[in-house]
């Protein structure tokens, strides 16, 4: 039941991302150029939902189905980290055209060459937890 | 049906993100897609080189299930729910796309130009690549989280460290986008 729910949930995300295009590197591209609106439609409206949403979960204090508090997790207050590393999060992403999400995503789709970026965003992972201490966070 | 097989507007993507968002919250957990990452090193032995890694993998198994379903995912809506439809890209997209050198631009999700067998089989298609997956996979991990984690989940918290690493995909992305694919391509 629990592998369930969440292949469930993963087959859902699949199909919204391939459907609104935002697996494509075109549209990031082009978002990136500030030449159409439906990247920020997509993300602009998943956010002003998202925030009406977790306001609701949390003013009523809803409970996971589990019955458990739901916990969202806060994020450590530091700086340096968060603007370095989405920089270079984001040179990437503009180069590959794929986040971590539609990455799997668009091996799904077909795109076997795909396995080779995921192979190297794993890579980068081992790569920035072995440099983790040097870096400024 | 056509309004399935064709490609959905943002006013129907945007809300069913959020909609996988709040599945997550009330399933109990967390949509972030970038921490996956971690637990594939770790359980690749990773653990044996950085404590960054000594995680208990198993209680993240859940997310890898998400994983599965995506690519799952991926598979049903382009084999099943798609009509081939072009992507309607703007044309001032399509003449820069062209002038970079990049034909057909729209016909399918990802350009041949980097991801057909035959560009990624030269120096220059297989080191985008590699450059381009490893500076997402550092960056997320640097940044604690990508788009899923920060841009959507993270946002919609309120989070002011999220808003700052939206801030840095975006100056990554716009110097890529405007300065640096200009020089590669």
């Amino acid at each position: 039941m629990n592998f369930l729910k969440f292949l469930f949930v993963g087959i859902l995300f699949g199909i919204i991302l391939v459907k609104s295009e935002a697996v494509s590197w075109y549209r990031i591209f082009e978002m990136f150029k500030f030449q159409s609106f439906h990247m920020y439609g997509i993300i602009g409206s998943a956010v002003g939902l998202g925030i009406v949403s977790v306001y609701l979960i949390k003013k009523y204090k809803i409970k996971s189905i589990e019955g458990q508090k739901i916990n969202i997790l806060a994020k450590n207050k530091s700086f340096i980290n968060y603007l370095l590393g989405g920089t270079i999060f984001g040179l990437g992403w503009a180069l590959a055209g794929a986040c971590p999400g539609p990455m799997y995503i668009l091996l799904g789709t077909g795109v076997f060459s795909m396995l080779i970026v995921i192979a190297a965003a794993t890579l980068g992972t081992f790569v920035y937890g072995l440099l983790k201490s040097k870096l400024p966070h | 049906m056509e309004y399935i097989l064709n490609p959905w507007p943002w006013y129907i993507s945007g809300p069913l993100i959020t909609l996988v968002m709040v599945i997550l919250i009330l399933f109990g957990k967390n949509f972030g897609m970038s921490s996956n990452l971690r637990t594939l090193c770790t359980i690749g032995g990773a653990d044996k080189y950085a404590d960054f890694f000594k995680i208990d993998w198993k209680s993240y198994s859940w997310n890898l299930v998400v994983v599965l379903g995506a690519i799952i995912g991926g598979f049903i809506a382009t084999q099943f729910l798609s009509n081939g439809a072009p992507i309607d890209l703007s044309i001032e997209t399509i003449k820069d796309l062209n002038t970079l050198g990049f034909s057909n631009a729209g016909e399918t999700l990802l350009p041949p130009e980097i991801y057909s067998w035959d560009a990624i089989l030269s120096l220059k298609g297989m080191s985008i690549l590699i450059i381009g997956g490893f500076l997402v996979g550092f960056g997320a991990r640097y940044a604690g989280g990508c788009t899923s984690g920060h841009a959507i989940s993270g946002l919609s918290n309120l989070q002011i460290p999220s808003l700052i690493a939206v801030i840095g995909f975006f100056i990554g992305g716009l110097v890529m986008t405007h300065f640096i694919l200009p020089l590669i391509f």
